[in-house]
């Protein structure tokens, strides 16, 4: 009985290896991007084009370049312009192209307790949040997002840190999951604006604060050094992301909307 | 169904035991047993509860160490080797959770042996080749008995242990039961055989021993025990006046 | 409380309609947590068996031991295959993360314990029973483990069930090492986290409830076959 069930096994699980084709690349982004269903917009163009089959794993931008770091993938698409400077400046990886921008909004809820409404300037909005001492959810896990949000942060002069627990909440986890918690306990919290009109649980959250140019989001793409990490399948994810910088790919990311409004604005220097 | 080179045979001499002691704590509940059994035949263990029957069977079968003493078969040393060679018929059958014929199967599986035909041969001996197919523990309490004796004779023993084997049986099982055990006895096997029944021990002791508190009372031939037992003991318990 | 009449409308649609996403995650799910249960039977039956069986110096530690590690937090389990199939890990050569190999291999190391755990005390309760006369047969230790397993196999059922159960409920190790790759590593539980995290509750609910329904699909069955074996005196 035994080794037959052995048998079984083991057939089980050389069937589930080779699932991973020998020209499918890994992509580590973030959740922000794989949760407003870019990646399922780009990704059936591009392996109809090339053939390449594109599996993306998504998680904080932090976590995506440690598993980078690790070789855990071929490409790495994230947005957090220092930190992926830093990943190529050692060696990790070829070299980081802008490929598009969107851009960072505070949502929170309807009866706006801090009456930040309809402000434009990101540190004032901030700081009167601050002061009033209303609830606001930061992601916490140092993520894209959360690194942004700490830079304006820091901007304002103000270490929200130093509340945390109080009326500043970091919750450690994603986007989605913050903006949950944010609902459930009424808190304001910066979001980008894909994963705000990709978001269901919107409730009387409404779009608070939006357009300065400090909350600009931009997106980075880089390979992961072949010569540092040799499993990775460089000409195929060198493919990928000639074809995002390409006109065609530009173009595949310029025409992805959700309810009709563009999400992502391609801005690869052509 | 007795192997030729078997050890009884071979030294003329079954179980002997040398200066038995059993304790365990501040009890002891064997003490100063010296016995050599005959070859072949039936040896009843008799005695009131508490006497150290049961316990002296475990120990000449090894599953009890011995605080002191020797035991030997055929004049060897006990071992697993020679334990192997006798099969033990509990009180209260220890059947597994299969059919009655895997049950059979079971024991031969283990010995090494896959013999469809000496499994058939020993449920047939007991009456159960008809029930072969039914759950093991589906089967009435004698016949769950009889299929522990099947499996106990299809390995073929030099020696036959059984522990009140018939003590919760109905009449008609307990008959059946003592007719395998003379048939088995008179092709050769050494039956050590611990009963509380008078009458059975009548029925089918050769020779008898029997235990008072931990001790050996005595040990003589049937016909010597039964009409003229020597020990008070013994007188006592065959006049249904001892309580211990 | 619309949301969850929203779920289960939402559930029955896809049920229904035979989602092909959903059939793929369900039996991706199915494939993931089922290889894990039986590898952990082969590994945790005999382990169980061998505890219940012997004495010796120490015992009561390991016991002790094999019994704290049924409560390995999923995610613990997850990062320490992470770290090993890691490209940068000591089997990273493997090529396994991201696989549902990896997530096999992560819910294996999960539910091992709880499988060898719980046998070890169905075991010895049977072995109570069974072991004068086991040691009157002369049986071998393997052959005492056999014939153990065997005839507590009803009883073990509902161990492997109680692995099953942890294995296709838990998120945090498949996440981590299998990536919640669409079409290739997601399973039940990383896509309700997904829709959680997408703010869509009445999908991840629905997902929840077809869930819910598989795993008691699979206790119902197994329920079947321990009443049948009860019939027959087995168990």
């Amino acid at each position: 009985m035994f080794s037959r069930s052995v048998a079984i096994i083991i057939a089980g699980m050389t069937f589930a290896a080779p699932a991973l084709a020998q020209d499918a690349i890994i992509v580590q982004s973030t959740t922000s991007t794989a949760n407003s269903g870019l990646y399922d917009h780009l990704l059936p163009i591009f392996a109809e084009e090339t053939g390449i089959d594109v599996n993306v794993v998504a998680v904080g931008t932090g976590q995506a370049i440690k598993n980078a770091r690790n070789c855990d993938g071929d490409v790495l698409l994230v947005h957090a312009k220092p930190a992926e400077e830093k990943f190529v400046e050692d060696g990790r990886g070829v070299s980081r192209s802008d490929l598009m921008y969107n851009d960072f909004i505070i949502v929170g809820p309807g009866d706006d307790p801090a009456g930040v409404r309809g402000m434009e300037d990101v540190q004032t909005a901030l700081q009167q949040i601050a002061q009033t001492g209303a609830l606001f959810a930061s992601r916490g896990d140092d993520s894209g997002t959360h690194k942004k949000e700490i830079a304006l942060w820091s901007d304002t002069g103000i270490d929200p840190t130093t509340a945390s627990g109080g009326w500043y909440r970091e919750t450690g986890s994603g986007m989605g999951a913050t903006l949950n918690a944010a609902q459930g306990m009424a808190a304001y919290a910066m979001t980008d604006r894909a994963t705000w009109l990709s978001f269901r649980n919107k409730g009387d959250f409404d779009i608070l604060v939006q357009g300065d140019a400090d909350m600009f989001n931009q997106y980075g793409v880089i390979l992961v050094n072949p010569a540092v990490c040799p499993s990775v399948k460089a000409e195929a994810g060198q493919a990928f992301i000639d074809w995002l910088l390409s006109e065609a790919g530009q173009g595949a990311i310029a025409a992805y909307t959700l309810d009709g409004e563009q999400l992502f604005f391609p801005n690869a220097k052509g | 169904m007795t192997d030729p080179d078997s050890i009884t045979q071979q030294s003329g001499m079954a179980l002997r035991v040398r200066d038995l002691a059993f304790r365990t704590g501040a009890l002891t509940l064997l003490d100063g047993i010296d016995l050599s059994l005959q070859p072949t035949g039936i040896t009843v263990v008799m005695g009131p509860n508490g006497a150290g029957k049961s316990l002296l069977l475990r120990l000449v079968h090894g599953l009890a160490a011995p605080t002191k003493g020797e035991i030997s078969w055929g004049g060897a040393l006990l071992s697993p080797m020679l334990t192997r060679r006798q099969s033990l018929v509990f009180q209260k059958p220890v059947l597994l959770r299969r059919s009655v014929a895997a049950n059979v199967d079971f024991i031969l599986r283990a010995r090494g042996r896959r013999d469809r035909r000496a499994r058939d041969a020993a449920l047939a001996r007991v009456g159960l080749s008809a029930e072969a197919a039914r759950p093991a523990r589906r089967l009435s309490g004698g016949q769950q008995q009889r299929l522990a004796l099947a499996r106990a004779l299809v390995t073929g023993p030099d020696v036959l242990l059984m522990d009140e084997p018939t003590a919760s049986l109905d009449p008609a099982s307990v008959l059946m039961i003592e007719r395998i055990v003379t048939d088995t006895a008179a092709q050769g096997t050494k039956i050590l055989f611990v009963t509380h029944d008078i009458g059975q021990a009548r029925r089918l002791a050769d020779d008898v021993v029997f235990l008072q508190s931990g001790r050996l009372a005595e040990y003589s031939p049937a016909a010597r025990f039964f009409d003229t037992p020597r020990s008070e003991a013994a007188q006592a318990y065959l006049a249904g006046r001892l309580r211990v | 409380m619309s949301d969850i009449s929203d779920a289960l409308h939402m559930a029955g649609q896809l049920v229904l309609h035979r989602d092909a996403d959903l059939i793929e995650i369900v039996a991706l799910s199915l494939h993931v947590s089922l290889s894990a249960v039986a590898i952990a039977c082969l590994v945790g039956l005999p382990l169980g068996a061998l505890l219940a069986i012997t004495r010796f110096p120490g015992r009561g530690a390991v016991l002790t031991l094999v019994n704290a590690l049924m409560g390995l937090p999923p995610v613990v389990v997850g990062l320490i295959v992470y770290l090993h199939l890691s490209r940068a890990g000591p089997l990273g050569f493997l090529g396994l993360l991201y696989t549902p190999t990896a997530m096999i291999i992560a819910q294996t190391i999960l539910i091992t314990p709880i499988v060898a755990a719980l046998s070890r005390q169905v075991l010895e309760d049977l072995h109570a029973e069974y072991a004068d006369q086991f040691r009157s047969f002369a049986l071998s230790r393997r052959q005492t483990m056999q014939a153990l397993i065997w005839d507590a196999r009803y009883s073990l059922l509902t161990v492997a069930l109680a692995g099953f159960g942890r294995a296709v409920a838990e998120v945090g190790a498949v996440m981590i090492v299998g990536g919640n790759i669409d079409h290739l590593t997601r399973v039940m539980t990383t896509a309700i986290a997904l829709e959680t995290s997408r703010g869509d509750l009445a999908l991840a609910m629905a997902l929840g409830m077809v869930l819910m329904a598989l795993a008691l699909g699979v206790n119902a069955a197994v329920h079947g076959v321990r009443l049948t074996a009860a019939r027959q005196a087995h168990a």
